[in-house]
C-alpha cells in the first residue's frame, strides 16, 4: 500500500496516487522510493567525474583518498560541481530568456503574426532603459531595435549587463568592487565551464565568486530579459482570478495540458482554443468545449496572463494524466519528466513534444515555429480534439478539488496596488514595515521534491511566515502550492495571517500570498526589492531590507542559480535539503558563513519548514533591529495572549 | 541462519557500502551528520581491488573456525553459539591487533571509536549490523552485488 497521505498533504494528488497505486501506474515516489539508499558521495558532493583519470571520490571518513588523482581536494571538487549546477541553472533560464528575445525580434519585422506587442508603455520604459530613441518611431521599429540590444547583451563580452545595473546603487558599487558585476549572459556561463575543466582553477572561494557573477547573469541577465519581455510581448499581468489544482480538469470538454516553461507557444494555444472551427470540431467529436489547463511555470504565465486554471505543479505532471481525462499533453521545456510518456501510454492521451530542444523518443514532435506559430497551435488542437472520442469514460477519474486564486501580480502592479489610485508608490510597503504593522516579506519559491512530501514544506513555511506579520510572495511551483491550499486569496487572511498583515490585507483587498509569477519571474522580486530600497526608509541596499527567501522542496539547477543570484544580491537564503557541498566543510562555511560579510547574503539549510520559517523571522527581526525600526505591531499583544494561554 | 553473500561480478566499486556501514555504526545514523563525528564512524566492511576479478566488498566470513577467536589474548571475540556470530566485545578488547595479524581475509580492523564518554582503539568486524533485519551495507547495494540470506537457501542455489 503506497503511503499517500506521506507522499502530498494534497488530496487531489493523494487520490491520483491511490489510483496509480491500485492500477500499478509507477509515478516518481515509487521510482524515488526503488532509488533508496541514493549515493552518499553525490549527496555530499565529492565525486569527480571531470577528467578521465577519474572518476574519483574522497572519502569523507578520512580514511581512504582525501585528494583527486590531480590531487583535486573536496573543496575544489565540491566547488567545480557546484559551479557546473549553476551554470546549467543560468544557462536554461537565460536560454529562455534569449528564446522570448527572439521572438519579440520577429514580431517586430512582421514575420510573426501570432504575436503582437501588448504592452507598448513597458516597452517604451525598457527603450529608454536602453538608450533607444523614441520620438517618431512605430513600437514595432522601437520593438526591434530593444530586441536585438538585448540579443546581443547574451554574446557581449566585455562591459556590464544593461538590468544589472537597476539594483541599489550600493549594490552595483559592490558587485564592480568585487569584479562579479556580469559582462555578458552567456560568456559568464562558458567561463564556469573552463574555471572547472580539469587543471584550471582550484581555489573554492575564486571557484564560487564565479559562480556568484553567473548566478547574477541569471536573476538580473536572463532571466530579467524573459520576464520583461514577456511583458512586452504578452501583456504585463494584472491581478486575475484563476482557480487551481486537478478539479479543473472537465469530464465533458477537451482537455489540453501545456507543461514546461516558455510561454511563446502556449500564449497562442489559448487564443487558438477560441478558434470557432476548432470549437466546432470539438462539439461534433462530443465534446462541450476546449479545456486548456497548465501544469509547471507554461501555466504560470498564462494564468497571470489570461486567467487560464493550474492543473498542479511539478509532481503533479504525472498524476494529471493519471485522471484519464487528458486528451493532449503539451511540453515545451525544463521540468518535463521522461517518465511522462510511459504514463501516457496508460492511457488515451497522447504527450507532443514541440522544442527543437526537447524531444521524447517515440513521442509525437509537432515543432514550435515562430513565423506559424498560431497554425501550429491549431494543429496540436485539433490532434486533442479527434483524441476526445478515443476517452475511455470508465477510465475517468477527476478529482474534484478546485480552489480559487488570485494571480498576475508584478513588481509594478502590486504595489501600485498597495500605493491606492492616487499614485504608483511603494510608501505605504515601507511605511508598513517601518510602522512595524508588516515584520517584512519573505520569498518562498522553488520545486517539488519527493524527498520531502509534495507542498507541505512550502504550506507550512508560508503559514508559519505569514502568521508572524511576514508578506510572502511566492513563484513557480511553490506558488501553486499555495494556490491549491487556498492561501492566493484575500480571505485567507482572514485565517491565517498575523493582525498586522491581516489589517493590510483587508485594506488593500490583496492575498496575504502574492503570485508574481513563473520562476524566470524571481527577476520580479528583486525589481520588487530595489523599488523598495529606492523609495526609502529601509536602507541603502537590499541587504539591509528586513526580507528573506526560501526554497523548501528545491531539485532543479536552476534552483541553486536562483539561490546564488538571491545571495549575491543580498538576501539570506534557506534551501530546505542541503545543496550537495557538505563533503566540503571551507565550502559549506563559505556559503553559510563567510558570504555574508562579502555581499551581505548567506545560506543556511534547513528542511524542517517551521524551524527554516523562523531562521527566516530572526533574520527579519536582526535586520530590523539594525535599521532600528519600531518593534513589530502585534508582537507584543501576541506575546501577552500566548503567556494567558500558558497561564 | 543469514549471512551477507558476495555476486562478485556486480560490483561497481560505488562504494555506496562502506559508507552505508560507516553511518550505521556512527552516533547520529545520518550522513549529513555522521561526517561531522569525532570520532569519525569507520566502515566495517570496505572494497577491495583483485587484479583478476576487479572491485569487490568483503566484509567478516563468520568462519566456522575462526582464527581471531584462538589468537584473542583478552577474550573480547566469542562466536555466539545460536547465531553462529563471531563477534567482539569492543569494551573488553585491549588493541592488541593479533586477530588483525590472523585474518586470513583481512576484514577486522583498528579503529578509533567512543565508548561511552571515552575513546578508545578496538578492532572492528561486521556482526551483520546486530539490530537490523537487513544489514546497512545490503540495502544500500544498488546492484545487487551484496545479498543477504538464508545459508541453506544459498547452497541450494549453488548445488
Amino acid at each position: 500500500m503506497a503511503r499517500t497521505k506521506e507522499r502530498s498533504i494534497d488530496p487531489a494528488a493523494q487520490k491520483m496516487l491511490k489510483r496509480a497505486n491500485e492500477e500499478d501506474i509507477m509515478t516518481t515516489w515509487d521510482r524515488y522510493e526503488a532509488m533508496q539508499p541514493q549515493c552518499g558521495f553525490g549527496e555530499l558532493g565529492i565525486c569527480c567525474r571531470i577528467c578521465n583519470m577519474g572518476p574519483c571520490r574522497i572519502d569523507p571518513f578520512g580514511e581512504g583518498p582525501q585528494t583527486g588523482v590531480c590531487g583535486a581536494s573536496a573543496d575544489t571538487i565540491v566547488a567545480r560541481n557546484l559551479a557546473r549546477m549553476i551554470a546549467a541553472g543560468a544557462a536554461a533560464h537565460s536560454d529562455h530568456g534569449r528564446d522570448v528575445a527572439h521572438a519579440l525580434l520577429m514580431a517586430a519585422q512582421g514575420k510573426a503574426k501570432a504575436y503582437q506587442i501588448k504592452d507598448e508603455e513597458k516597452l517604451k520604459v525598457l527603450a529608454i532603459e536602453y538608450g533607444i530613441k523614441l520620438e517618431g518611431r512605430k513600437k514595432e521599429e522601437i520593438a526591434e531595435e530593444l530586441a536585438e540590444k538585448v540579443l546581443s547583451e547574451f554574446g557581449q563580452q566585455h562591459g556590464e549587463l544593461r538590468m544589472a545595473l537597476r539594483a541599489p546603487k550600493k549594490r552595483v558599487e559592490l558587485w564592480r568592487k568585487l569584479g562579479i558585476l556580469p559582462r555578458g549572459v552567456d560568456r559568464e556561463i562558458v567561463e564556469i565551464m573552463h574555471r572547472t575543466h580539469m587543471g584550471v582553477g582550484n581555489d573554492y572561494r575564486n571557484i564560487l565568486m564565479h559562480g556568484l557573477r553567473t548566478a547574477l547573469s541569471d536573476g538580473w541577465g536572463g532571466s530579467m530579459i524573459a520576464t520583461e519581455l514577456s511583458d512586452v510581448l504578452f501583456g504585463s499581468p494584472r491581478p486575475i482570478r484563476g482557480t487551481s489544482n486537478l478539479g479543473v480538469l472537465r469530464e465533458d470538454e477537451v482537455n489540453v495540458v501545456v507543461h514546461g516553461h516558455e510561454p511563446t507557444l502556449s500564449d497562442v494555444v489559448v487564443a487558438a482554443s477560441q478558434d470557432p472551427e476548432l470549437l466546432e470540431l470539438a462539439r461534433k467529436n462530443g465534446a462541450k468545449g476546449i479545456n486548456l489547463a497548465g501544469i509547471c511555470c507554461t501555466s504560470n504565465e498564462i494564468l497571470m496572463r489570461h486567467g487560464i486554471p493550474v492543473a498542479g505543479n511539478f509532481l503533479q505532471q504525472e498524476l494529471a494524466l493519471i485522471t484519464g481525462a487528458v486528451e493532449v499533453m503539451m511540453v515545451d521545456v525544463q521540468c518535463l519528466m521522461p517518465a511522462l510518456a510511459d504514463t501516457a501510454g496508460c492511457f488515451h492521451t497522447k504527450l507532443i513534444t514541440t522544442s527543437p530542444k526537447c524531444k521524447f523518443p517515440q513521442v509525437t514532435h509537432i515543432q514550435f515555429e515562430e513565423d506559424k506559430a498560431y497554425q501550429i497551435a491549431k494543429e496540436i488542437l485539433k490532434l486533442a480534439v479527434e483524441n476526445f472520442p478515443n476517452r475511455k469514460k470508465n477510465k475517468v477519474q477527476i478529482p474534484r478539488e478546485e480552489e480559487n486564486l488570485v494571480a498576475g501580480f508584478t513588481a509594478e502592479s502590486v504595489f501600485n496596488f498597495l500605493g491606492g489610485r492616487f499614485r504608483a508608490t511603494y510608501r505605504p510597503l515601507n511605511d508598513a514595515i517601518i510602522t512595524g504593522r508588516l515584520r517584512g516579506a519573505a520569498g518562498v519559491v522553488g520545486c517539488n521534491n519527493p524527498n520531502i512530501c509534495h507542498d507541505y514544506g512550502h504550506i507550512e513555511m508560508t503559514k508559519e511566515l505569514i502568521k508572524n506579520d511576514v508578506l510572502v510572495v511566492a513563484t513557480g511551483c511553490s506558488a501553486i502550492a499555495s494556490a491549491k491550499a487556498g492561501l492566493l486569496q484575500p480571505e485567507a487572511a482572514l485565517k491565517y495571517a498575523g493582525k498586522g498583515l491581516q489589517e493590510i490585507c483587508e485594506t488593500v483587498g490583496i492575498p496575504p500570498v502574492l503570485h508574481v509569477g513563473s520562476c524566470v519571474d524571481n527577476s520580479r522580486i528583486l525589481v520588487t526589492l530595489t523599488n523598495v530600497v529606492n523609495e526609502g526608509g529601509l536602507g541603502e541596499d537590499i541587504s539591509d531590507l528586513p526580507a528573506a527567501g526560501a526554497a523548501p522542496e528545491w531539485m532543479s539547477e536552476k534552483a541553486i542559480s536562483i539561490g546564488f543570484y538571491f545571495v549575491a544580491s543580498g538576501v539570506f537564503t534557506i534551501f530546505g535539503t542541503p545543496q550537495p557541498v557538505l563533503g566540503s566543510k571551507n565550502v559549506t562555511r563559505f556559503m553559510c558563513e563567510e558570504l555574508e560579510d562579502i555581499v551581505g547574503g548567506k545560506y543556511a539549510f534547513e528542511p524542517d519548514p517551521i524551524k527554516a520559517a523562523h531562521l527566516m523571522i530572526d533574520h527579519i527581526n536582526k535586520k530590523r533591529q539594525a535599521l532600528k525600526l519600531k518593534p513589530v505591531m502585534y508582537e507584543e499583544v501576541a506575546k501577552k495572549e500566548g503567556e494567558l494561554v500558558k497561564a | 541462519m543469514k549471512r551477507i553473500f558476495i555476486d562478485i561480478d556486480k560490483c561497481l566499486g560505488c562504494r555506496s557500502c562502506e559508507l552505508a556501514c560507516a553511518v550505521e555504526y556512527s552516533v547520529s545514523k545520518d550522513l549529513l551528520k555522521a561526517i561531522q563525528e569525532d570520532p569519525l564512524p569507520k566502515p566495517r566492511t570496505d572494497v577491495q581491488q583483485d587484479a583478476k576479478r576487479g572491485s569487490f566488498p568483503l566484509q567478516c566470513r563468520h568462519c566456522e573456525e575462526p582464527y581471531c577467536i584462538d589468537a584473542c589474548i583478552s577474550g573480547a571475540i566469542g562466536k555466539d553459539p545460536e547465531t553462529g556470530l563471531v563477534v567482539s566485545n569492543e569494551e573488553k578488547c585491549v588493541g592488541c591487533w593479533m586477530c588483525v595479524m590472523v585474518c586470513p581475509w583481512g576484514v577486522i580492523r583498528p579503529a578509533q571509536v567512543s565508548i561511552g564518554d571515552k575513546k578508545k582503539k578496538v578492532a572492528l568486524s561486521c556482526d551483520l549490523c546486530r539490530d537490523r533485519e537487513t544489514p546497512a551495507c545490503v540495502e544500500a547495494c544498488p546492484t545487487g552485488c551484496l545479498y543477504f540470506q538464508e545459508v541453506e537457501e544459498f547452497k541450494k542455489t549453488k548445488a
